[in-house]
């Protein structure tokens, strides 16, 4: 027991015993049915499961986009509970990136005010903003797009501006849904390297996906079904080289 | 409020989103477009009526002099006073916050006025320029007398428009052209109507100095005519132009060492006492005129704060993402807020703007009896923009807070 805690004080992310339901008119949908999941800072942990097993759920929990009904959770030993949404907004900005299926950049801005946007959140001057901006989005391979926007991007390059955009404010976790399910396999792939090339720098990255391919290059894989853990294995990450 | 941040956000909001905020600045401009015009109709209508209803202006205060009635301090009556300008000056002087419009009068008949062949006999009024609207007469032709042919004595005459008839038969083509009168030339600079009829038309105005100097009277008035400001209140406007003409009655009665209960020797008329009736109609119309305003700032809210509703339901996504970012609520309250009322103000401005330049154009050009010069008091205007931007920002609070209150999953769920 002992030794669990000091695991847990080491944890980026500690979850324990978390529920969740949806209330459906009368009815009660559960969809997290005790949860118990640690990450340790620098793991890139994939979270796999059929449709409808709550894989979202989860992460917009750890996201603090959402809330949980029971259970406690503790982001880089921070408890996340009852937080108003000015606090929320905070540890938002400041803990976390998030990585979208479908981007959701903003389509009027140019990649590089999509990238500074967290950094305007954060009160950061115009100036560096943009400097920071396009060390990150030089960091993707995106520095010569910096002023287009993203109608003039292929989807693998929007991909890329969003991820730049959950690096801008140096979060301690960036969380993806499925960041590749609107992406072909190679552009996929692209992605997946630069993710892994973030993890190697250290950054903790938890991504929710379907494609077991994908989960592979990850070098955690949980599996997640009817809002119970059901797997936990600890994988030889592939590189995506290797798939080429 | 100052934040050059923000600014840059709705400026890049709005460049990039050229439509929406074309549509919003329509419809908000095209109401400020709409109440001007209805506003300025609705004064035009005002001015025509207190126009059609009054042979002078409805609250002329006017005094003259006669010959003493009563004997005071061993001086006989019969005595002939003479209000001169030395009295005109002290009256003006010392009631110059109060005054509106002021002019002195000094007639003189029994001159032939004569052009070419044509001629005839007419009243002559040295008097000044506030005179046109003390009569509440109207130009025809040409402009009235001004302050520097009056400070100079200039030789000008405007005619009544029965005169110039008699001289010249187009009334306008006796513009510019030289009259005598007595031996004396004159240029003809106006000519003017007034519905007071033939006893106030057939008559010709000089500058008072020019008449006074010519005739060797240099100091004579022998009417004095005023306006006070105005006052919506009859009542109100009633007990003060009684107070400021008996005032003014005693002065003068005192300078010409007049007994106080003499009724001949310094006489007034106060037009207010019988204008009860236009004051109510006047209160009538700026009773319409406000419905009218209140009217439209009402669907100016509601607009607004459709307008802005329909924004933020179509920025659901945007406004999720940046809450995910890190977007405080009170920042999103501000970005919406901000941006709708810099977009109701530019376009509240043009529209204004429009309004202006519309009912300066038509203005001219409407000939109805009942409508008179159709302006917006500018201040009203103004007030009314203003008060459309705060409306706006109060009707916009409730669609911005609900923007705040978007939950960034139910905003960013992939559908
Ligand atoms: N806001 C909500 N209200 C009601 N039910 C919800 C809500 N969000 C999710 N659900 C339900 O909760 C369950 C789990 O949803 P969740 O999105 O976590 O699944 P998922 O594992 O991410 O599935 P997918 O692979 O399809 O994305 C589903 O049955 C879903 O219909
Ligand atoms: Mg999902």
């Amino acid at each position: 027991m002992l030794k669990y805690t000091n695991e847990q004080i080491a944890a980026m992310i500690a979850i324990q015993n978390l529920h969740k339901s949806y209330q459906i008119g009368s009815n009660s949908l559960p969809v997290l049915k005790g949860i118990d999941f640690n990450v340790k800072e620098g793991e890139m942990v994939s979270i796999m499961g059929s449709s409808g097993s709550g894989k979202s759920t989860l992460l917009n929990i750890i996201g603090i986009l959402d809330e949980a009904d029971e259970g406690s959770y503790h982001l880089d030993n921070i408890e996340v509970k009852n937080l108003n949404e000015k606090i929320a907004a905070k540890y938002r900005n400041k803990f976390l990136g998030f990585i979208f299926q479908s981007f959701n950049l903003i389509n009027y801005k140019t990649a590089v005010d999509n990238v500074s946007l967290p950094l305007y959140y954060q009160g950061v001057s115009r100036k560096e903003r943009e400097e920071r901006a396009l060390f990150y989005l030089e960091k993707v391979g995106l520095a010569d797009w910096s002023k287009h926007l993203p109608s003039e991007l292929s989807g693998g390059q929007k991909q890329r501006v969003a991820i730049a955009r959950a690096l801008a404010s140096d979060p301690k976790v960036l969380l993806a849904d499925e960041p590749t399910g609107a992406l072909d396999t190679k552009t996929s792939y692209g992605v997946m390297e630069l993710l892994q090339q973030i993890n190697d720098e250290g950054k903790t990255l938890i991504i929710v996906t379907h494609e077991p391919d994908i989960a592979a290059m990850t070098k955690r894989n949980v599996e997640l079904k009817d809002g119970l853990i059901i797997g936990d294995t600890i994988i030889n990450q592939v590189r995506p080289q290797l798939h080429v | 409020m100052f934040n050059i941040d923000r600014w840059q956000e709705i400026f890049e909001a709005i460049s990039k989103n050229k439509l929406r905020t074309f549509l919003t600045g329509v419809s908000v401009g095209s109401g400020i477009f709409i109440l001007i015009i209805l506003l300025g109709i609705a004064s035009g209508f005002k001015n025509g009526t207190e126009h059609q209803f009054s042979r002078d202006a409805s609250t002329l205060i006017e005094f003259w002099s006669n010959r003493t009635s009563k004997e005071y301090n061993g001086m006989n009556s019969g005595r002939r006073i003479k209000m001169d300008i030395y009295d005109y000056d002290i009256i003006t002087k010392q009631y110059k916050d109060v005054l509106e419009y002021e002019a002195a009068g000094f007639s003189k008949g029994n001159l032939t006025t004569s052009y070419e062949s044509e001629s005839g006999t007419y009243r002559l009024v040295g008097t000044m320029p506030d005179r046109l609207f003390l009569e509440n007469a109207t130009l025809v032709a040409g402009r009235f007398l001004n302050q520097r042919d009056y400070e100079a004595s200039l030789k000008v005459a405007v005619l009544g428009i029965p005169v110039a008839e008699d001289l010249f038969k187009e009334p306008e083509s006796g513009i510019g052209k030289i009259i005598s009168i007595g031996k004396i030339q004159y240029k003809v600079i106006g000519v003017f109507q007034d519905i007071g009829g033939e006893r106030d038309e057939a008559r010709i105005y000089l500058p008072h100095t020019t008449l006074t100097t010519l005739y060797n009277t240099t100091n004579s008035g022998s009417s004095f005519l005023f306006t006070l400001n105005p006052i919506a209140n009859y009542d109100l406007a009633l007990a003060q132009t009684e107070a400021f003409a008996k005032q003014v009655k005693e002065k003068l009665q005192k300078r010409h060492k007049v007994h106080p209960d003499d009724l001949t020797a310094i006489r007034y008329n106060n037009a207010v006492e019988n204008s009860k009736d236009i004051y109510m109609l006047i209160l009538g119309m700026n009773l319409f005129f406000w419905m009218i305003g209140i009217l439209t700032l009402i669907a100016g809210i509601v607009g607004v704060g459709n307008i802005m509703l329909i924004i933020v339901k179509e920025r659901t996504k945007e406004i999720g993402i940046r809450k995910a970012l890190g977007a405080q609520p009170k920042a999103i309250v501000a970005m919406v807020l901000h941006e709708a009322i810099f977009i109701t103000s530019i376009s509240g401005m043009i529209g204004l703007l429009l309004g202006f330049v519309v009912l300066e154009i038509i203005g001219g050009q409407i000939q109805t009896e009942f409508i008179l010069n159709p302006k917006v008091n500018f201040s009203i205007a103004i007030s009314t923009v203003i008060l459309l931007v705060i409306s706006g920002a109060v009707a916009g609070y409730f669609p911005a807070k609900y923007a705040s209150k978007i939950k960034p999953i139910i905003a960013l769920r992939d559908e």
